[in-house]
Order: C-alpha cells, then sequence, then structure tokens
C-alpha cells in the first residue's frame, strides 16, 4: 500500500510542477491543486498507515493496546485541505477575473508589472 | 491568568476584525474602531513585552494540553518585540489608511483583512507549533490576496497571480517539509524536535527537510533567487498596503528562518556556507535591481529584497554576535520599511508622480516635511548615529571576524548601494525643480486635501520616524535587547525547558 | 435544471438536508461529524435550492445575508474558546456542563465552538458559490 501511495504522491507533484510550468492560467491553477493533494497524501503516507484501528480508548480500558493510527496527519490534512479549499476557490476567481482583465489565458502577455512605469 | 496574556494580541486582533465583519458596509464606524482597536494592541503588545522582556519565557498550552502533543504558545523576548513592532507599525498604517484608501474599496472589506492580517502576524509570532505556524501564515497570505486584489486594476490582478502562485508554492514546499518532518521525528512541537531531530539516524533527510524549510521561507522572505515575485507585485496595492506588506509579511519569513534555524536545524558548516552565500547574492542583486529603477515604488521593492541579505548573512554567520546583528537588524528594518512606502505615499500624494523623472520641488515647497522625511531615510542609510548604522557595525564586524570576506563585501556593497538609491531619490524628488505639468484629476493632491487630513497623513510617518530615532540614539537599550534575543536564539535550552515544563 | 422532478425532490430534500446537517453537528463529538461536514452539508442544500429555484428565491429564503453568518459563526467560536477565561483556565479548553441537555445530550463549550464552525463554513460557502455564480 505504501509503494503505491508513493508513487501517487510522485505523480501529483510532478504532475502540478508540469501544469505549472505551462503556459496557460487555467493549468497553473490545475497543476496547483494536483500539487496541493499531492502534499496532503504525503502527510498520509507518512504519518504511517495503520489498517482497523481507530485510536479510541474503549469504556473498559484505560490506554490504547495495538498499534494504532495517528490521529495528528489526519488532523493536519483535514486543516491542509480546508485552507487549500479557500486557496483554490480564491485562484479561480482571480483566473477568472485575470482573464476578463488582462484578455489573454497566456502567460507570457502577463508582464505589464514589469514594464509599465507610471503605476 | 498571567498566561492567558500571551493569546491576548491574537485575540484582540480576531475579536476586532470580527467587529468590524458586522460593521461590513460601514466605513465610518470600522474606521474609529480601527483607530481605537490598532492603540489597545499597541498597549496590549507593550505590556506583553514588559511581561516578558527581562524576565522568564511564558508559555500557553492550549485547551491545557501538554507540551509537546498541545499546541503551545511562547512568548520569549524574540516574540513580543516582534509582536510590539509588528503592532506599532500596523497602528501607524491604520490611521495612514484612513485618507489614502479609497471609499470603494473600503468596502470590500479592507478594515477586517487589515485585521486578520495582523492577527496571523500575532499568531505566527507567538506560536511554537510548526504546523500552527503553516497556519498563521495561511492567515497572512489570505489576507495579503484580498490587499493584492483590492481595486481590480491591470496591473494588481497581473501581480496578484504572480504573488498567489509564488506563495501558495511555497506553503506547499513548506507543507512538504512538515511532511517529512514529522514522518521522522513524529511531533511538531518546535521545542520538542529540537531534540528529537539529532536523534534521527537519517541525517541526510534531516537535511533535505532544513533545505526545504529554507526553500519555502526563502520565497516568503524573498532572498536570492527566489524573490522576483516581490518586485513585480509590492508596487501593485495601494501605498499602506505596501507598506504593511513591505515592512512585515517578508519580516515574518526572515523570523521564521531564526526561529527553525536556531531551534530545530542547527545549522552546520554547509548550511551556513550556503546561507551567506544566497545572502551575499541577496545584497548584490537587490541592489543592482534598485539602482535601474526609476519607478519610486518599485525601487523601494527592490530595496527590501536587498535589505533581507542583511538579516540573512547574519543568520548565516551563526554567533550571538551576528544573530545580535540580524535581530537588531530587523527591529530597524520593520519600522523603517513600512516609513519608507508611507513616504512614497506621501511624496505620491504632493507631486502624483510614481516616476521619480517626473518629480521635484518638495524640498522647495514644504522644508518641513522633507526634513522629516530625511530621517528615516538617513536612517535606511545608515547615517550614524541614527538607526540602520548601528547593527551594521555588528555585522561587519562579525563578518571580519568569522573571516566571511565574500559577505563582508556584499554587505559594503549593499550599504553603498543604498545610500547612492536613496541620494537619488532625494535628488530627484526633494531638491530638483518642479517643472509645471498638467495636474492629473483623479488624484487628490496633497495640498487639495483639509488639514486634518494632512495630519492624518503627516502623523504616522512621524510616529514610525520617532521610532526610528529612538532606535537610533537609544541604540544602547535596542543592543541590549538584541543581545537577549541572540543568546536565546544560541542557547535554546531556557526554551525547550519553558515549552516542555522542565525544570532547571 | 428547472426540471418538476427536481424542483419537487429539492423542496423535500431541504429540510431533509438542514435537519440532517444537525445531526452531524450534534454527534460529532465523539463519532464522526462535525461543525464543518455539518455546514458543508447546510450549504448543499441551499446550493440545491439555488440550482432548482433561482439565486434569488434562496437569498429570500435565507432572510440573512451569508455574509453576516460568517462574523456570527466566527463569533461563537471565539467566545467558545475565550470561556475559560473566566474560569483561570487556558484557552480553548473544554468546558462540561453538569447535566446533559434534553435532545442533544451532554454539552460542553465544544458544542458551541462547532455551532461557530457551522455557521461560519455555512457563510463562507454561500459567499462563495452566490458570488461565482452570480458573476457568472
Amino acid at each position: 500500500m505504501e509503494i503505491i501511495l508513493a508513487f501517487i504522491v510522485g505523480l501529483l507533484y510532478a504532475a502540478g510542477i508540469y501544469l505549472m510550468l505551462r503556459r496557460s492560467l487555467v493549468k497553473l491553477v490545475i497543476g496547483l491543486v494536483l500539487l496541493g493533494n499531492g502534499v496532503n497524501l504525503l502527510i498520509f503516507l507518512l504519518g504511517g498507515l495503520v489498517r482497523g484501528n481507530p485510536p479510541i480508548i474503549t469504556g473498559t480500558e484505560s490506554v490504547l493496546g495495538q498499534i494504532y493510527a495517528d490521529p495528528v496527519p489526519q488532523a493536519l490534512i483535514l486543516t491542509a485541505i480546508v485552507i487549500s479549499f479557500g486557496l483554490q476557490s480564491f485562484a479561480i476567481v482571480l483566473i477568472k477575473r485575470a482573464y476578463i482583465v488582462v484578455n489573454t489565458d497566456d502567460l507570457d502577455k502577463i508582464h505589464s508589472t514589469e514594464e509599465d512605469d507610471d503605476y | 491568568m498571567i498566561t492567558n496574556l500571551i493569546i491576548l494580541p491574537v485575540l484582540l486582533q480576531f475579536s476586532l476584525a470580527i467587529i468590524l465583519l458586522f460593521f461590513w458596509k460601514k466605513i465610518e464606524i470600522q474606521k474609529k474602531l480601527s483607530i481605537v482597536g490598532s492603540i489597545l494592541s499597541v498597549i496590549v503588545a507593550g505590556t506583553l513585552f514588559n511581561t516578558v522582556y527581562g524576565s522568564e519565557i511564558l508559555t500557553l498550552q492550549a485547551g491545557g494540553w501538554m507540551a509537546p502533543f498541545g499546541i503551545s504558545f511562547v512568548a520569549d523576548a524574540f516574540s513580543t518585540t516582534m509582536i510590539l513592532l509588528a503592532s506599532l507599525s500596523s497602528a501607524a498604517v491604520s490611521m495612514f489608511s484612513i485618507v489614502t484608501i479609497k471609499k470603494a474599496r473600503m468596502k470590500f472589506g479592507y478594515f477586517p483583512s487589515f485585521h486578520f492580517l495582523v492577527m496571523g502576524l500575532n499568531g505566527a509570532f507567538l506560536t511554537g507549533d510548526i504546523f500552527n505556524l503553516y497556519v498563521w501564515f495561511e492567515v497572512i497570505i489570505i489576507s495579503s490576496f484580498v490587499f493584492i486584489t483590492l481595486g481590480g486594476k491591470k496591473v494588481q490582478i497581473e501581480g496578484a497571480v504572480k504573488y498567489f502562485t509564488l506563495n501558495f508554492l511555497a506553503s506547499m514546499v513548506f507543507l512538504t517539509a512538515i511532511a517529512v518532518l514529522y514522518g521522522l521525528a513524529g511531533s511538531l512541537n518546535m521545542a520538542d524536535l529540537s531534540g528529537k531531530i539529532k536523534s534521527i539516524e537519517n541525517q541526510g533527510l534531516v537535511q533535505v527537510t532544513a533545505i526545504l524549510f529554507l526553500v519555502g521561507f526563502g520565497i516568503k522572505s524573498a532572498i536570492f533567487p527566489l524573490y522576483f515575485w516581490l518586485p513585480d507585485s509590492y508596487h501593485t496595492p495601494q501605498a499602506a498596503i505596501s507598506s504593511i506588506f513591505a515592512g512585515l509579511l517578508t519580516k515574518v519569513g526572515i523570523y521564521a528562518l531564526l526561529r527553525v534555524f536556531s531551534l530545530v536545524f542547527i545549522p552546520d558548516e554547509f548550511m551556513k556556507t550556503l546561507v551567506v552565500i544566497l545572502a551575499g547574492l541577496t545584497l548584490v542583486s537587490g541592489g543592482l535591481g534598485a539602482l535601474v529603477q526609476t519607478n519610486m515604488r518599485k525601487m523601494f521593492s527592490y530595496l527590501i529584497v536587498c535589505h533581507i541579505g542583511y538579516m540573512i548573512g547574519g543568520l548565516g554567520m551563526f554567533t550571538v554576535a551576528a544573530l545580535s546583528g540580524a535581530v537588531f537588524y530587523l527591529i530597524h528594518d520593520i519600522i523603517i520599511k513600512t516609513n519608507l512606502f508611507l513616504i512614497g505615499g506621501l511624496v505620491y500624494k504632493i507631486n502624483g508622480e510614481l516616476n521619480m523623472k517626473r518629480m521635484g520641488g518638495i524640498y522647495a515647497n514644504y522644508p518641513a516635511l522633507s526634513l522629516l522625511i530625511a530621517v528615516p531615510l538617513f536612517s535606511l542609510v545608515g547615517v550614524p548615529p541614527l538607526s540602520g548604522f548601528w547593527p551594521k557595525i555588528d555585522l561587519f564586524a562579525e563578518s571580519f571576524t568569522t573571516s566571511n570576506y565574500f559577505l563582508l563585501g556584499c554587505f559594503i556593497f549593499g550599504s553603498i548601494i543604498t545610500l547612492l538609491v536613496i541620494t537619488r531619490f532625494w535628488s530627484e524628488a526633494f531638491w530638483k525643480k518642479m517643472e509645471n505639468r498638467e495636474r492629473r484629476p483623479h488624484i487628490r493632491y496633497y495640498d487639495q486635501a483639509p488639514a486634518y487630513e494632512k495630519a492624518l497623513l503627516i502623523i504616522p510617518i512621524l510616529f514610525l520616524s520617532l521610532i526610528s530615532l529612538y532606535i537610533g540614539i537609544g541604540a544602547e537599550n535596542i543592543f541590549r535587547l538584541s543581545d537577549t534575543i541572540a543568546t536565546e536564539l544560541v542557547d535554546n535550552s531556557a526554551y525547550i525547558n519553558a515549552v516542555l515544563g522542565l525544570s532547571k | 435544471m428547472r426540471h418538476l422532478t427536481f424542483r419537487t425532490a429539492t423542496t423535500f430534500l431541504l429540510p431533509l438536508l438542514l435537519l440532517f446537517s444537525v445531526f452531524i453537528l450534534l454527534r460529532g463529538h465523539y463519532l464522526p461529524g462535525g461543525g464543518f461536514v455539518g455546514g458543508i452539508i447546510a450549504a448543499i442544500a441551499f446550493v440545491l435550492h439555488a440550482f432548482a429555484f433561482g439565486l434569488r428565491h434562496t437569498r429570500k429564503l435565507l432572510r440573512v445575508s451569508p455574509m453576516l453568518l460568517m462574523p456570527t459563526g466566527l463569533a461563537l467560536a471565539v467566545l467558545a474558546a475565550m470561556l475559560p477565561f473566566l474560569q483561570g483556565l487556558p484557552i480553548m479548553t473544554s468546558l462540561w456542563l453538569n447535566e446533559p441537555l434534553p435532545v442533544v445530550g451532554l454539552a460542553g463549550s465544544a458544542l458551541l465552538f462547532d455551532a461557530g464552525v457551522y455557521l461560519a463554513v455555512l457563510g463562507v460557502a454561500l459567499t462563495i458559490i452566490f458570488t461565482i455564480s452570480e458573476s457568472v
């Protein structure tokens, strides 16, 4: 299972970075989304995978007996997902706005911050 | 109860932002609340600083969960100093924005976002947990996204695309580093990590993680070669916004670097050399960038990049004296860079121009004002006995004693370039004769403004200039403070003991 | 999207989903669920309604602007976080009532916090979706 996840993480990172290097604004955002998911999976993977042992102490016991699933990475991922939800919705609105204002999807044509000296 | 004082700077800004959200469209109320809240936060920050400085480190375990299992908040001399500086400069900016931010922009949540931003800064300074630091960074950048797009002009949107992409990428690199670190050490508490990281067998992977952190924070604090987004985006929003970005956003990256590299990853020879080289190149490339700009605000943006090099250089040498210099420079830089962009805003109000070639005549028309502006400009250059001079002595001397001659050269180069750039700015904007130019209708010029607006433009600059003067003339006190901080950074046992609740 | 079947189904689904979201919110402390998921489910209910009847009707149904839900939710959450101050405990310490409430069960400051999260998430999600769909 770990090896499959490792490959998926690698694939998501590679795809994310590849898409970010393309010239299209839309692909840039898709790349960012993929990269974010790759990071989340990486946290999940590196936290250690344990099947079917939630960290819940049942009524009669006082400590956890077996090896249990670490809840911390899951909390981290949940936080990261919520944050990237906000960032991605911002990104979508931003590229839509950028398309209206700049009237291009081509990142190479976005260069008035370098040339326009009067702003 | 005393420990809850730690979280008060965060809570105050948070509550303020929530209250402001309730008054979404009523900007007159928002303005007043923002001023009152900012002054309150200065008082709170001052109290916290007073409680911590000179006595022991305060910690707060959120929810009563013991460290390293819960989230710790730590107030030591370094973090409380940063909070004090952040609240001082944000109070000044809050006042400045009342008259400079356009009404239409204020209606889109300028003030709530402003206080969310300051909340994020305070949280980042206080937290003792590395994932929590990530969360505060996100709070900061999400609020800054609001700022950078506020107005929605073409240049702004283009700047925002670059700013967003690079900051998102930095966050992802940072998060990757946290993931690897958690996989390696099984902890997120920085004090706890400090002990655990040494006992990890695979030190090679630790080194890689350290580099990941360096890249993540490096993008945020704009060090060479990761700074290109900064001069492309910082000049696009309005002056008040740029000044809070310039003063605090890159500096929180520096703070994180200093914190993480003194607590978790103690730099070895390779790391020191790497950071020193990066610092030197940051100084040179930022300086050269500033030299060729004719746009005032772009030039200031490159100066930010240039001066980041001093602080990174101090970190790279990693001795008590060098860190003390870096911390002193950080203290000086937060105030001065905020002020510099406020001055930029004021000059724009007077001249209606951003291109330095078309400016002029400020000294002839406003001699007293020019004298006031000269104070921060001279401090920036480092004319003794003003504030920029003192940390540079420390840094220069230390780079000489640790025989980092390359860095010394870059330090001197950076200083000379700064002098050159500021002199040029002074002669172009202040001494040169202003040609009679037509006034542009959409700008509200300084001399058309009523007296109270003029006062609100001048008071923040005066306030920050006075702080700069104090840092310069009362350098003895600041030295004592920065020495305390640097000693605590190098010998981190007090911090670790305070967080983990160990006895000394 | 305005098919009769869809509209009729939505009229029944809306109260059901809202009820379900509250159920998810309340069971959240020891079982899967909580304020975030509950808020998202409630948002889905309203988004579904907006698809079926149009945004204008949904706004009317909501009565309050989703923009107002955000600060209300945040204020509740901050209040819950600050309650331990009164007893001199660190921030965000869970406080519990001595007696279980009817229907809800044993409640504490965590429930107040989650209710805040519920409202904030509902407000944020609706604001985002409404804004995007209005500007298309």
